[in-house]
């Protein structure tokens, strides 16, 4: 079967909303219900992120969150168990993301075979770069037909995201950063250049943006230069707040 | 050269750099410049002259008598705690401050676990006028308060940081999330030999002045270059790395690294890495860590915050699993009992870091003839309340 994530950016070109929560956040069994509900309110594509004790390149939104989903009992077989018979009722693409090292314990063949069993389409593993991946794992993702997503940022070079391109299968998740650091630019003029530099460069895969994705405004920003966005911490605040998935997905589409 | 980083940044399996996108054109720059950069004739003249003139290098290999008498065997003690900032941490803040300079970089950021190495950059970056934030765990903040109050005297601001067990481990991640968050005019000063390649050897090889000054000055003390065994404190790994470097290659030189076994390697209690952890991948290498069996990262626990680490460089999982080095553990009783041994046999009062090397003297075997050099890491003037408190003078 073809993965479902090719099959999303062939039939839909532009604003794409991607969604991503922590599993077992609020609530150790809210999985499988917010995935249901993300679905039937027109969420294109879901990241489910699997919780880790030292989430480096998280926030404070998604860092609380893991550590709730920690204390509530999360793990990787838990997960494995809760996702069992998604597919009987849920048909967009799911990615799961998170750390490395809980995917090292588990054994990263029996993640990704797991993942096949459970019709999971892709990966993020923000701590697993592109070099590290193809020295160890391209082959056992590729045999279970995982598209690993990788990352680029403001400051990735033109080789490096041709690269990238290359290593990719299914989009490419770009790194929207508020930082503007030595540009001496304001945040709008800096990001823009940023995206159009990006458009400009004709990829062979789509591109998602994420980071700072947190309303109508900067979504509709955002897919004007790529396929589409990436909504992270703004739904895990929602649902910290209680706030209903239908009030949060009408907030954003 | 069997111990050193091969091209990827690995020593054997452990190492490499496991960053997120966001960090890769900084550690790219910085995997394919630090070599050249610290090796050129400009840069090594001023980082020596530092280290002679600013620092007060070389440091004493300092005979210790009357606890050479107690102990039936010679015991040397590197004096480590006689540099600038009170301990070996100044040698790596010196290298990485010269070379954040040569990078263009105006904006210098560092984690902290006992105050030592936020102390020492909060240093440097005074001595080149450079903007300095430390990230320190919040219970590390209250626990090494003299640190933190020299480190704003510095002109340093000290972040407490209060995610998980608020030590050093919660304070490497935010300094990370930091540097991503600003890749462009800062660079990360990290103080021990862990992080994603080239951080363990570059800060090794910053250290490895220790080990290079035993050499002679044994040599000019006994006649040879070469102890019988060379001690140090582990937590990450810095100060044992400098004092083995030298020595990695001369076999017969036993080297023995000890870790912080808290209140026991047998309870929860223990910061002891090697004797409690498996291979794991954290703060972007893959070395040994103390984890849960879903791979979540587990609270580590010493009396000495500098030790207070799950982790440890990617060189030391690397010598433990070749078994070039030993590794043992002292609980924090037998660590205390060997900082006042050596405060009323020699009048030096250690860190705490430092007296978990002195405490292995109780457990290996020493022949009279033998040569024992000991890296006294750090001086134990930041825990005189630990001891004060422990002691009930």
């Amino acid at each position: 079967m073809k993965n479902r994530i090719n099959q999303l950016f062939e039939t839909k070109k532009e604003n794409i909303l991607s969604v991503y929560f922590t599993a077992g956040f609020p609530n150790l069994n809210d999985t499988v219900e917010i995935i249901q509900q993300l679905e039937k309110n027109g969420v294109d594509l879901i990241e489910i992120g699997m919780p880790f004790s030292d989430p480096t390149a998280d926030g404070p939104t998604i860092q609380r969150s893991s550590e709730t989903a920690l204390k509530n009992g999360m793990n990787l077989k838990l997960l494995f168990e809760q996702l069992k018979n998604i597919r009987e009722t849920v048909k967009i693409p799911l990615i799961l993301m998170g750390y490395i090292n809980p995917v090292y314990q588990f054994g990263v063949e029996k993640f990704c075979k797991k993942c096949a069993e459970t019709d999971i389409d892709g990966l993020i593993l923000p701590d697993l770069p592109l070099d590290e991946f193809e020295a160890f794992y391209q082959p056992i993702f590729e045999k279970y037909n995982l598209h690993n997503i990788l990352l680029i940022t403001p400051q990735t070079d033109e080789n490096r995201i041709r690269q990238i391109d290359n290593a990719s299968s299914g989009f490419i998740y770009m790194v929207s950063s508020s930082s503007t650091t030595g540009s001496g630019k304001k945040v709008e003029d800096f990001q823009r250049e940023y995206f159009e530099r990006i458009q400009s460069m004709n990829l062979k895969n789509p591109r998602l943006i994420g980071f700072g994705i947190s309303d109508r405004a900067t979504f509709e920003n955002a897919c004007k230069y790529a396929s589409g966005a990436i909504v992270g911490s703004a739904f895990v605040k929602a649902l910290e707040n209680k706030t209903s998935v239908r009030e949060f997905v009408k907030s954003i589409v | 050269m069997k111990y050193t980083v091969n091209e990827k940044g690995y020593y054997g399996e452990f190492g490499g750099a496991w960053i997120p996108e966001m960090m890769y054109t900084n550690i790219d720059e910085l995997k394919r410049r630090y070599l050249e950069i610290i090796n050129a004739y400009d840069f090594k003249a001023e980082f020596n002259q530092l280290l002679k003139d600013y620092v007060g290098r070389p440091s004493p290999l300092y005979f210790a008598k009357r606890l050479s008498e107690h102990y039936g065997s010679k015991i040397f003690l590197k004096r480590e705690d006689l540099n600038h900032t009170g301990s070996h941490k100044l040698n790596n803040t010196v290298g990485q401050i010269l070379l954040a300079q040569k990078l263009g970089k105006t904006r210098i950021i560092a984690e902290t676990g006992a105050g030592q190495h936020g102390v020492a950059t909060a240093t440097v970056c005074a001595l080149k006028g450079l903007k300095c934030v430390v990230y320190m765990g919040a219970l590390d903040v209250s626990r090494q308060a003299p640190n933190v109050k020299k480190m704003k005297m510095l002109g340093a601001e000290v972040v407490p940081v209060h995610s998980g067990n608020k030590t050093l481990k919660d304070a490497t991640n935010e300094a990370m999330r930091d540097w991503i968050s600003n890749p462009v005019d800062t660079h990360y000063i990290i103080g021990s030999v862990v992080g994603p390649h080239p951080y363990p050897d570059m800060v090794a090889r910053f250290q490895s002045i220790i080990s290079a000054e035993i050499k002679s000055q044994l040599l000019e003390q006994t006649g040879s270059e070469l102890p019988t065994r060379v001690l140090a404190c582990v937590g990450g790994g810095s100060n044992a790395a400098g004092a083995f470097y030298h020595f990695l290659d001369d076999e017969q030189v036993e080297l023995i690294g000890v870790e912080a076994a808290g209140k026991g390697v047998d309870t929860p209690e223990t910061a002891a890495t090697l004797t409690v952890g498996s291979p794991g991948i954290l703060h972007a290498a893959k070395t040994m860590l103390m984890q849960n069996e879903d791979g979540q990262i587990t609270e580590p626990y010493s009396i000495s915050a500098g030790l207070d680490y799950p982790g440890i460089g990617p060189l030391h999982a690397h010598l433990f699993k070749t078994g070039r080095a030993k590794y043992l553990a002292a609980t924090d009783t037998e660590v205390l009992k060997a900082a006042l041994l050596l405060t009323q046999l020699e009048g030096i009062i250690p860190a705490l870091e430092s007296a978990h090397a002195l405490a292995a003297l109780e457990k290996i075997k020493m022949k009279p003839e033998d040569i024992n050099v000991i890296n006294l890491s750090g001086s134990g003037n930041k825990d005189m309340e630990t001891y004060l408190e422990y002691f009930g003078y």
